[in-house]
């Protein structure tokens, strides 16, 4: 047993971690690196922070490398990324020279640690053409999407086909997510980490700290939206539903977001989101720095409520965060907010602001429904959406990997 | 529990713990409505048909499951065919000789109600049915079972692997399509068919792995514990 391992048997069971020295034993000295577009802030890096050291403490030799971009380069993958999940978007010759530069430059410079690997995992669009520039690869290569991509603006997708198609296999989070490719594509919830800052257990005192911290008021029901201020997770929307509900219930809402490194497009929606705001005393707008995750374990602690009213979302670890905590989630109707935010059960789907406000208002009111949601959301977390489930499904399709599509694989000697 | 394995006679063989892991893939194969489903049924991959009635369970799931497999709940939930969700869900794979059998019928209940319906029953482009298989790896703990007394120690330590590999895999293994257990125990003649009758009335359908562990060791534990040995 490892240090590192031996406090998840306390959360998640003795029997879970052994299973991972198991499954782990055939990969043992394995060469594995990991590549995304930044060490902060977005759902990649903060799982990437714990599964690395992870696979490590299991016996595989593990490396997470990060692209370094430019603006341009940054513009054009934010364009990817809304293109990617639906939204209409020209990408010029020049962005996608950019980005086809800074991946030529970034591969030339880790090409020695992605050569020899005996497993690269790709993330995202940002670096997906690595691999076509690193010709003597050696390894399993598997390009991991962590975007909702059920219905991709076609033009933009074609052109990122080009780059993922010779990949060995992929992962998408959800099956609507997986797209016509000449590979295995497998599919892998992500997950959150119990034992990380922004989900351990908080002494009470700093949960009612956020009060005092952000002017909050005590005895004023609380509602939270936490997340990037991107237009897909709709912070204009939560706006709304909550000044509709606030017709019928005193209520304050809490939007919370950081902006991540690789997201240009965040200031101009949090401008939005501030005017949208003006004049509403309970409306709190709050730009926390990326590293502020026990302040938003204690605001989500801290909440009667909370919301994640995407229009489209990959998977929404903010809802697994929130669902951690014991709270109701109303989340959007859309992506892998649907595998956790089970309808009447662990929360509420919306479609509307006016979903949400309603929503909102049946929650404040019946407080005993609140809790038995927040109750079934925590053990829905605990079985299925934690770290260890993550890692366990990681090496279960490294060994699958090496074995093609064989539909049994059997380890017993 | 022994480390290792004795020579016994081929009927009361040591138990060998496996544990597996599973891990899910896409087929391509998806349906908007009933036609498409019922088309998708018939080209997908045996493994897919296996994947949505048994290795949905070590997939992400609610744990309060209202039909017996992935087909019923989506027939019901997004195309709100209800009858037909009730005629599916009472499908026990066990009780088919292969999987080939088991999706002919779902093909034929399925073409019932087309034949019966005007309308074909639609669901939204973002509700479609998406066919899904798997790859399991199965793993050898190296721990061995001598007498089934060991089962009421070691069942309650399994991880949801093991459960998963010799409570529900094992229906599609053994012979009578039991569970592993139930199927080392008629090593033993007729000394443990109680147990072996409680066992195999464990349903398995609407519970998770870990309840499921519970209930296996709530039956050995009664069993045991009511001066059996």
């Amino acid at each position: 047993m490892s240090e590192l391992l031996d406090p998840y048997a306390e959360v998640a069971g003795r029997d879970v971690v052994n299973h991972l020295y198991q499954l782990a034993a055939p990969l043992k000295g394995m060469k594995v690196v990991h590549v995304n577009s930044t060490r902060e802030g977005g759902g990649v890096a903060e799982i990437l922070r714990k599964l690395v050291p992870m696979m490590d403490a299991l016996g595989l030799d593990v490396k997470w490398e990060v692209l370094e971009g430019s603006p341009d380069f940054y513009q054009c993958t934010k364009g990817f990324h809304n293109a990617v999940q639906g939204f209409p978007t020209e990408l010029s010759e020049s962005m996608l020279e950019a980005y086809e530069t800074v991946n030529a430059e970034n591969a030339e410079r880790l090409r020695p640690v992605l050569e020899e690997a005996d497993f690269v995992f790709i993330h995202d669009p940002q670096p997906a053409p690595f691999l076509n520039f690193c010709p003597n690869r050696r390894g399993k290569w598997v390009w991991r999407c962590h975007i909702d991509c059920s219905r991709p603006y076609r033009p933009v997708w074609k052109y990122l086909k080009k780059w993922v198609q010779d990949y060995d296999a992929s992962i998408f989070s959800l099956a609507q997510f997986a797209q016509l490719l000449p590979h295995p594509q497998y599919l892998i919830a992500p997950s959150i980490d119990p034992l990380s800052e922004k989900n351990i257990d908080l002494p009470e005192e700093e949960i009612r700290g956020v009060f005092d911290q952000f002017g909050l008021k005590p005895d004023l029901p609380l509602i939270l939206q936490v997340s990037r201020f991107d237009r897909f997770k709709d912070p204009l929307g939560v706006i709304e539903a909550y000044k509709q509900a606030r017709k019928m219930v005193p209520l304050q809402l809490v939007l919370a977001g950081g902006g991540a490194t690789d997201d240009p497009e965040g200031e101009k929606v949090l401008e939005e989101v501030r005017k949208a705001a003006e004049d509403n005393e309970d409306v709190h707008v709050l730009l926390l720095p990326p590293d502020a995750h026990r302040t938003i374990n204690a605001l989500q602690r801290a909440s009667d409520i909370v919301l994640q009213k995407s229009i489209k979302e990959g998977f929404g670890l903010t809802v697994t965060e929130a669902m951690w905590k014991g709270k109701p989630v109303i989340g959007g109707d859309t992506g892998g907010i649907r595998l956790q935010v089970v309808d009447h059960f662990t929360g509420f789907r919306v479609r509307s602001p006016e979903g949400a406000a309603l929503r909102i208002r049946y929650l404040l009111h019946r407080m005993d429904r609140s809790e038995e949601m927040g109750a079934r959301a925590r053990r829905l977390v605990l079985e299925n959406f934690l770290l260890t489930r993550h890692l366990r499904e990681y090496l279960a399709l490294m060994i699958g990997v090496l074995h093609g599509l064989e539909e049994r694989i059997d380890m017993v000697q | 529990m022994a480390e290792q394995a004795d020579d016994k006679s081929p009927l009361t063989q040591p138990f060998n713990i496996r544990d597996c892991a599973l891990v899910s893939m896409a087929t391509g194969y998806k349906a908007q409505n009933l036609r498409e489903f019922k088309e998708g049924l018939l080209r997908v991959h045996e493994g897919s048909i296996y994947h949505h009635f048994w290795g949905r369970f070590l997939e992400p799931q609610f744990d309060e499951p209202e039909y017996s497999n992935d087909f019923a709940a989506w027939i019901y939930h997004r195309l709100n065919e209800k009858a037909l969700a009730e005629k599916l869900s009472v499908i026990d794979p066990t009780d088919y000789e292969d999987i080939e059998s088991v999706r002919q019928e779902l093909v034929e209940r399925t073409e019932d109600r087309l034949y019966e319906n005007e309308f074909v029953p639609w669901t939204r482009a973002d509700e479609q049915f998406h066919f899904v298989r798997s790859q399991i790896v199965v793993l050898d703990t190296g721990r061995y079972l001598e007498i089934p007394s060991d089962l009421q120690v070691a069942v309650p330590e399994m991880t949801i692997g093991s459960i998963f590999y010799h409570f529900i895999d094992a229906r599609k293994r053994t012979e009578d399509g039991s569970d592993d257990f139930s199927a080392w125990l008629t090593g033993w003649g007729d000394t443990y068919n109680d147990l072996r009758l409680k066992l195999m009335a464990v349903d398995p359908f609407f519970s998770s792995l870990k309840e499921l562990r519970f209930m296996v060791t709530e039956v050995l534990e009664e069993y045991f514990s009511g001066g059996n040995s």
